[in-house]
């Protein structure tokens, strides 16, 4: 196994291993300590945005409720304990670009990404280490401006009626023109959207370096025998990621830096004439075009969600097979079915758009390639349930976070089949409905991704096993919890609930919209659903904290899987592979060949004939 | 891969790594591919020759992005301009052009081409020839940023600003992007400059040469395309 190796030609490794601490641990060149930042990164950014969903579901449950603690934590935006209606958009606002940028797109691909790719691939390190480097900095540098939004808006002594925020107000999607006008379109929309802007123009350019970094290593870096058939499907999931984010991040780029000179230089990209705004004519600008916006924002926006969900994929392809001792049902239909959702990803941006004024014959061409990544996206499905059949399947943590991610794959995923159509999106469209679908497939099941991803590589990453009755306790308090939150969202959002609204029906005082009024108990059950949830999260964080001060030590192997990352020690020396080069002779998922003396082959493990699942 | 057995199947570091095996170009034409092994010094091996090759395919890999930038950014002229699509109304008054513009597109035509001299020179080993040529691209460089700051104060001086209508808007937007984007050439090329005369380009610094002239050809169509698209569709 790990002897089958042969002394690396040349310089062992690019760059020595540091020895000061700043080198080492902060500014460090060392894929595993970046994917390490990234998934700090993505951690302490999953609980600010997860506080943030808190309050919401705290306003949502108990509209115009007084809480105590709110006048301690917000004493400008919530000076009577109250959420405000703009105060409750700014919380989703930066509940929305956190949980979407900074955790979605952050911890599966640069922080799993990171670590494990160059690994998988038998490389001592990403193809430009100073480059990654630059590109974590310049994503935590995008976090501490986006966090700055919080602070901007202070409170006027002068004018108590004067509403404050914690941030912008115009949601995650950022429509123009109510984005491009500044503060005259409502408080936070005037430094709070430059800074919204500049975070995202920034974590642009970030995600650009790692995408540029990540195709050249799996290009280019590929230990010898490493063909593209012997790859992980991980490597093969971030592979198609970075490719749709090279492609995707250019356009936001484009669109942020259009948006940023709407606001700072008066130019009129998406701002049309004489808007009115808040009692005021704006005379400044005209002839913009704020569907351009929509346009630009969501052939971006489209990819973004399989950048999200494309590295869960490959994960729960990976684990289904390591914890069924089988190898993966249809490898290459697996690689094929994940260029083609990359693929189709990038021209089906206008089903977002269905309501934004657009011509009906591009809604149907749309809505056709909508229901087109169906295909892909089913035989993903039906060969999961075919790798997992018949196998001997262990229940570990990892792998009921993978089953799970399956789950909510399917089950977020059907309504994307009702939304996807014209006429049926019409009545639904910013409705709880999308808010449901979109939660269940692009942010918990990536984020189960992330859960199954932790668990799995804990071992490897920090050397200690993770604790597995916490593990399990922490997966079926989420598994339950997240069906309990996002599925009724599905009935409220059919019953007519309106997205982004503060409150949708207040028992107490009788306001709002009385269709809705039968809705409060089912709305206060999410709620609640949401509290617990929250707090399992807890458990998970314990269980990171314990299994690191006192967890079990890690063997090399010890979830007997084949990967090249289970033949170094764990954690892993700086270069990996200790100054040898792997030799690889198999494909990734031979699990339970006949006539092997064990039931998993090590991909270094020579002289077998190749067999594949397909 | 068909079912084979693989003990000794020698795969190659990356794509277009392999001796004789056509670049990201396809083909080939313009000697872009790496060396092949008759060309490698002594004691060179496959992966000595990944090294360098990491270069070639990320600068390929960086361009698509530049790319789609300009593609977004295209998009949005597109619809600023064409009456179809809600664009081209009353605001629409394009600029004239600054007349220094031609020259500037002369200049980066020209650098080029001696970019290419440059680099064939030191492909045949021709050292001064090298020396000189790629020290003159990069002047050529400078001198089209110079001129794309003169032809914008020559339209601040007639009173055109970026907000003054979309046209000028994108006049601005799109000079100064390519612009910034030109400068990281010229500081590309300033360096492989310095290590022309400061020291011999060995065998791997010629891959700086390469990536940079590959780098430095994309930016001149690139201003090729913008300047017809600003001032040829207006």
């Amino acid at each position: 196994m790990a002897d089958v190796v042969h002394p690396v030609h040349g310089e062992v490794h690019r760059h020595p291993a540091p020895t000061g601490f700043i080198r080492k641990y902060v500014f460090s060149t060392d894929h595993k300590v970046i994917g390490i930042q990234y998934w700090s990164l993505a951690l302490f950014a999953v609980f600010i945005g997860m506080a943030l969903s808190l309050l919401m579901r705290l306003q949502l449950g108990w509209p115009g409720q007084e809480w105590g603690f709110l006048k301690t934590l917000f004493p400008n935006a919530a000076p009577n304990g109250t959420v405000s209606g703009e105060l409750y958009l700014s919380l989703l606002t930066m509940h929305g670009t956190i949980m979407v940028f900074f955790v979605l797109t952050t911890a599966p691909q640069g922080g799993f990404g990171n670590y494990f790719l160059p690994i998988q691939i038998g490389a001592d390190d990403m193809a430009f280490p100073v480059l990654n480097m630059l590109s974590f900095w310049i994503t935590f540098l995008a976090l501490l401006v986006l966090l700055s939004a919080f602070f901007v808006n202070y409170f006027n002594p002068d004018d108590l009626n004067m509403v404050n925020v914690i941030g912008p107000i115009g949601g995650w999607t950022g429509y123009a023109p109510l984005s491009a006008l500044g503060e005259k379109a409502g408080p936070g929309q005037g430094t709070g959207v430059i800074l919204w802007i500049t975070s995202i123009a920034l974590f642009c350019v970030a995600s650009l370096l790692g995408a540029l970094n990540f195709i050249t290593t799996m290009l280019n870096m590929r230990a010898k025998g490493m063909s593209l058939m012997r790859l992980p499907l991980t490597c093969w999931a971030w592979f198609t990621t970075a490719i749709l984010a090279l492609l995707s991040f250019p356009v936001l780029l484009a669109a942020g830096i259009l948006l940023l000179l709407d606001h700072l230089a008066g130019t009129s990209f998406f701002i049309p004439g004489n808007e009115y705004v808040s009692g005021q004519l704006v005379k400044e600008h005209s002839g913009g075009s704020p569907i351009l916006w929509q346009h630009l924002f969501w052939f971006f926006g489209h990819p973004e969600v399989y950048i999200a969900i494309l590295p869960g994929m490959g994960l729960t392809s990976h684990l289904l097979a390591t914890f069924s001792r089988k190898p993966v049902f249809g490898y290459r239909a697996m690689v094929y079915a994940l260029f083609a959702i990359g693929l189709l990803g990038f021209f089906v941006w206008g089903h977002h758009m269905f309501i934004s004024g657009m011509s009906p014959y591009s809604a149907i061409a749309f809505s056709l390639v909508t229901l087109t990544i169906g295909v892909p996206s089913a035989i993903k499905t039906f060969n999961w349930l075919g790798t997992l059949w018949g196998g001997q399947i262990r229940f570990t943590t990892p792998m009921l976070f993978a089953i799970g991610f399956v789950s909510l794959f399917v089950s977020g995923g059907i309504t994307g089949l009702f939304l996807g159509q014209t006429s049926i999106d019409l009545p639904l469209h910013d409705t709880y409905f999308v808010v449901g679908h979109f939660h269940l497939i692009m942010g918990v099941a990536a984020i189960f991704g992330m859960f199954a991803g932790t668990y799995f590589w804990f071992p490897k990453m920090f050397g200690k096993m993770m604790n597995e009755g916490m593990g399990k306790l922490h997966f079926f308090i989420t598994f339950i919890g997240v069906n309990a939150i996002f599925v009724p969202m599905h009935i409220m959002g059919m019953a007519g609930a309106t997205r982004r609204y503060s409150f949708h029906f207040n028992p107490i005082t009788g306001e709002g919209l009385h269709y809705l009024s039968n809705m409060t108990p089912l709305t206060r059950f999410v709620s609640y659903a949401a509290f617990i949830t929250i707090a399992g999260q807890l458990i998970f964080l314990v269980n990171l904290v314990w299994s690191w001060a006192k967890g079990r030590k890690a063997t090399d192997n010890p979830w007997e899987a084949t990967s090249l990352e289970w033949i170094i020690p764990s954690p892993p020396p700086h270069d990996n592979f200790a100054g040898i080069q792997p030799v690889v002779y198999r494909g990734p998922y031979e699990f339970s060949v006949p006539g092997a003396p064990e039931d998993y082959s090590m991909q270094t493990e020579p002289g077998a004939a190749e067999v594949h699942g397909d | 891969m068909p079912t084979t057995l693989t003990t000794d199947v020698q795969i190659k570091p990356g794509i277009g790594a392999g001796p004789g095996k056509p670049g990201p170009g396809g083909g080939d034409p313009f000697g872009f591919s790496p060396p092949g092994p008759k060309d490698w010094p002594p004691g060179w091996t496959q992966d000595d020759a990944a090294e360098p090759q990491k270069y070639r395919i990320g600068i390929w890999v960086g361009l698509a992005s530049i790319l789609m930038l300009f593609i977004a950014l295209t998009s949005a002229y597109i619809v600023r301009r064409v009456p179809a699509l809600g664009g081209g109304q009353e605001d629409w008054q394009p600029i004239d052009m600054p007349p220094v513009l031609w020259v500037n597109t002369g200049l980066l035509l020209v650098s080029s081409v001696s970019i290419e001299l440059a680099r064939r020179a030191l492909k045949r080993n021709e050292y001064a020839f090298f020396q000189k040529w790629i020290a003159l691209t990069t002047l050529f460089g400078i001198a089209f940023l110079v001129g794309q700051v003169m032809a914008w104060r020559q339209l601040v001086a007639q009173g055109i600003f970026i907000n003054s209508h979309p046209h000028s808007s994108f006049f601005y937007l799109l000079t100064s992007l390519h612009g910034i984007h030109l400068l990281g050439g010229v500081f590309a090329l300033s360096y492989v400059t310095v290590a022309a005369f400061r020291m011999r380009i060995g065998f791997k610094r010629r891959t700086a040469v390469d990536v940079t002239a590959i780098y430095w050809h994309f930016m001149d169509g690139l201003w090729i395309y913008l300047f017809g698209l600003l001032f040829f569709f207006r």
